[in-house]
């Protein structure tokens, strides 16, 4: 194990609220408060002046596409995504083929982490057997396997029965249900926001009140059970206002927010590109500053990418046709920098507490924090530096983003999981396991 | 003002010059029309390809014969001729259509967005023939050239547009026709297929067909698309025709002078009662004949024609 010294970085650690220019040691994989002499002799020194040292980012909502669809990610291609993003933790979504309903499956995951990733990479569950939304799956047995959450990821539990009984017994083992809220019988075939937009493009509207029914019945079945559920992506004004409401009787619910919501609306859809096409689907300005404010006071607790890797030739379809998402995990921080940051002045020490502490916090996980002792999981980045991002030669086995060929600003330029430098110099350097 | 469109996608992108070009090239090939020999050979030479990935009667007929009528020769292909039921992507077919040198493309599809997709695509010129909701430009621009030909100039001209308006293309394109020639539109239906949304387009939307048709001077009926829509969008084809059938006493509410028409197809005793439909103020049969003229414009002029040239029926450049 290598020793690290990182010198002269504005460290940034929500977790232990540290704020201030510094150095940051790293022993045996861990952060340590301090290195000897001796050892500061033979450590590594890592000049981060002007950098930004923080915590590994923390991505609770990825989709690395194994096993079954392998031609669109892997999680070796994800892994290195997520490296060159600043991420070091992620979590993926169980809409694989076939989906992580079963322990075996998991297992799989585990395996192919073990040999391909670069970064850790944690399983989800389903929350239903097929992800057909029928029966529960064994959640006793998928949490033996090792999930840190269930979901049925883009199939969203319609009936109310079934994701009652699913908060009741999840809540015995201790996972939280993560969900994609969604009324599936008011969103037949659709494909953007409903409302002045797509009536002129003359596409099938998705309601944000499909959103907002479904985060009500969360709120009130979390509620009930006391189980904690966290609610995917949100996009509608109003659902923040109905999570707002909720966390002020001290419901058990989070939610995330994706980059894309913050970034863009539905305006951007005027020439069909499928690259903004995404489910939930790209809203209102009122509904993506209602985001921003969520995020701002708490309501939503973190963001999250939901990358979502396709094919150039998926994408590349008549709109109705094409499939839903887009990849994140390369430019998300410098797009939340961007939006919340420069645009909206938050502080940055709240965007990277979005990005670390607080997403481990929503899954109880081991990460997010650069506490003497915890994994030596570190992202360095330039909080101002600007530069081009290039899809095509991207980490991703796939380039499906709307950010490409865009400059943006904030650069991650070193990211450290278990202590090992993982990416630097724009290049994946060593695979972490 | 030389004409320099390849592409026609949609008329929410013409100017109000534009479409007073299309009109006019339009007028001039209807009295070629009349003659008897009613070929030109302004397209002689050219191969026009109709890929209808939806069914379709009127527009694909009426657009292989506007090509005949140039001269061109034309191929039509429907979506189970066509290769895509075998997996082919659009792009595929119509970069093969393409490479088989196919002067110009002309598209039904039923997604939205499909023939501006494909302008970017091809170097050919794509004619938008129904998208989808989205547009049907050929069919606003023959709708508003039939208007003219029965009213005259369409300013302050009072349109109706009744039916099912959410799930129709015909509808967006004569919106956005009528609006820049400075007609009047009202949209009127049911709540469920007349969303509030379309005001944002720049006409009135009403629920109450009495005051919707005061005084109208053009009542554009759609057909309700059955294969578009849930079954929630309104009880039955008999309330519907109960609330919004055109019959003979609500057709005395519009203007006496007042012109009926529909883009087909019709459905008889649902949208429009029969009579009415074959009556002395329906155009629809009007409608269906101009379709050649206004196509054969569309051709020429995506062909590189120029209107001032219709007469000589030269070639294009």
């Amino acid at each position: 194990m290598s020793t690290l010294w990182i010198r002269h970085a504005r460290v940034i650690d929500p977790a232990t609220r540290r704020n201030a220019v510094g150095d940051l040691f790293i022993r045996d994989g861990k952060i340590v408060p301090s290195l000897s002499a001796a050892a500061r002799q033979s450590a590594r020194q890592i000049d981060a002046r002007g950098l930004v040292a923080c915590p590994g980012l923390v991505d609770i909502h990825v989709h690395f596409r194994e096993p079954g669809q392998t031609h669109k990610e892997t999680i070796a291609t994800g892994s290195r995504a997520a490296a060159a993003g600043g991420f070091t933790t992620v979590v993926c979504m169980p809409n694989t083929s076939p989906v992580a309903d079963n322990a075996g499956t998991i297992q799989y995951i585990h395996d192919a982490t073990r040999r391909d990733a670069v970064v850790k990479v944690l399983p989800t569950g389903c929350i239903t057997v097929g992800q057909k939304g029928a029966a529960l799956a064994p959640f006793g047995s998928l949490k033996r396997a090792g999930v840190v959450a269930l979901t049925d990821d883009g199939d969203c539990v319609q009936s109310n029965e079934l994701m009652r009984r699913a908060c009741e017994y999840a809540k015995m083992f201790d996972l939280p249900i993560m969900d994609h809220c969604q009324d599936a019988s008011l969103t037949q075939g659709a494909v953007m926001n409903e409302g002045v937009v797509s009536t002129r493009l003359g596409l099938r509207g998705w309601p944000h009140a499909a959103e907002d029914i479904i985060v009500a019945r969360n709120v009130i079945l979390s509620e009930y059970t006391g189980a904690h559920l966290h609610l995917q992506h949100i996009s509608s004004k109003y659902a923040v206002s109905i999570l707002r409401r909720a966390k002020t009787r001290g419901v058990r619910i989070t939610a995330e927010a994706t980059p894309h919501h913050l970034a863009f609306t539905e305006e951007e859809l005027g020439t069909y590109d499928t690259h903004f096409k995404m489910n939930p689907p790209l809203r209102t300005a009122s509904d993506r500053r209602a985001i921003i404010a969520g995020l701002r006071d708490g309501t939503l607790d973190c963001i999250a990418t939901d990358h979502a890797p396709h094919t150039d030739y998926e994408k590349d379809k008549e709109f109705d046709y094409a499939p839903n998402g887009i990849l994140g995990l390369e430019t998300a921080l410098a797009v939340a920098l961007g939006v919340l940051v420069r645009q909206h002045k938050f502080k940055l020490t709240h965007v990277v507490d979005l990005m670390t502490r607080q997403p481990a916090r929503v899954l109880g996980l081991p990460a997010g924090s650069l506490a003497a002792g915890s994994a030596a999981d570190v992202c360095l980045f330039h909080p101002t530096e600007t530069w081009r991002y290039d899809a095509k030669s991207g980490f991703s086995k796939s380039s499906n983003s709307p950010w490409h060929g865009r400059n943006l600003t904030g650069r991650v330029k070193l990211t450290i999981v278990d202590g090992r430098v993982v990416f630097e110099h724009g290049q994946i350097v060593a695979p972490a396991h | 003002m030389p004409w320099t469109r390849r592409h026609l996608l949609t008329l929410e992108e013409l100017s109000l010059a534009e479409i007073e070009q299309i009109h006019a090239t339009a007028a001039a090939f209807k009295r070629t029309l009349a003659r008897s020999v009613k070929k030109v050979p302004a397209l002689r030479g050219k191969t026009i390809v109709n890929l209808f990935l939806e069914p379709s009667t009127r527009t694909r007929t009426a657009f292989a014969m506007a090509a005949m009528r140039l001269s061109a020769d034309v191929i039509s292909l429907d979506g189970t001729s066509s290769s895509t039921t075998k997996g082919e992507t659009l792009r595929d077919t119509a970069q093969n259509i393409q490479a088989l040198q196919a002067d110009m493309i002309v598209l039904r599809h039923s997604a939205a967005g499909s023939p501006l997709y494909l302008s970017k695509i091809l170097d050919i010129p794509v004619i938008n023939a129904g998208d989808g909701a989205h547009e049907h430009p050929t069919q606003g621009l023959l709708d508003t050239f039939t208007m003219k030909e029965h009213l005259g100039r369409l300013k302050g001209r009072k349109v109706v547009i009744l039916g099912d308006i959410l799930f129709s293309r015909v509808a967006r394109s004569n919106i956005y026709a009528l609006n820049k020639l400075g007609a009047a539109v009202t949209l009127v239906g049911p709540s469920t297929l007349v969303p509030h949304w379309f005001t944002d387009l720049g006409v009135k939307v009403s629920h109450d067909l009495k005051s919707a048709l005061a005084d109208a001077e053009v009542v554009m009926l759609l057909r309700i698309q059955h294969e578009r829509q849930a079954s929630s969008h309104f009880p039955s084809l008999g309330e519907y025709t109960s609330m919004f059938g055109l019959n003979k006493t609500r057709a005395s509410w519009l203007n006496p002078k007042a012109i009926i028409m529909h883009p087909g197809p019709i459905n008889r005793g649902v949208e429009i009662d029969s009579e009415l439909a074959d009556g002395e103020r329906s155009v629809i049969l009007q409608q269906v004949t101009n379709g050649i003229a206004v196509r054969m414009a569309v051709l020429y002029l995506c062909s590189g024609g120029q209107p001032e040239n219709v007469y000589a029926g030269s070639d294009p450049a």
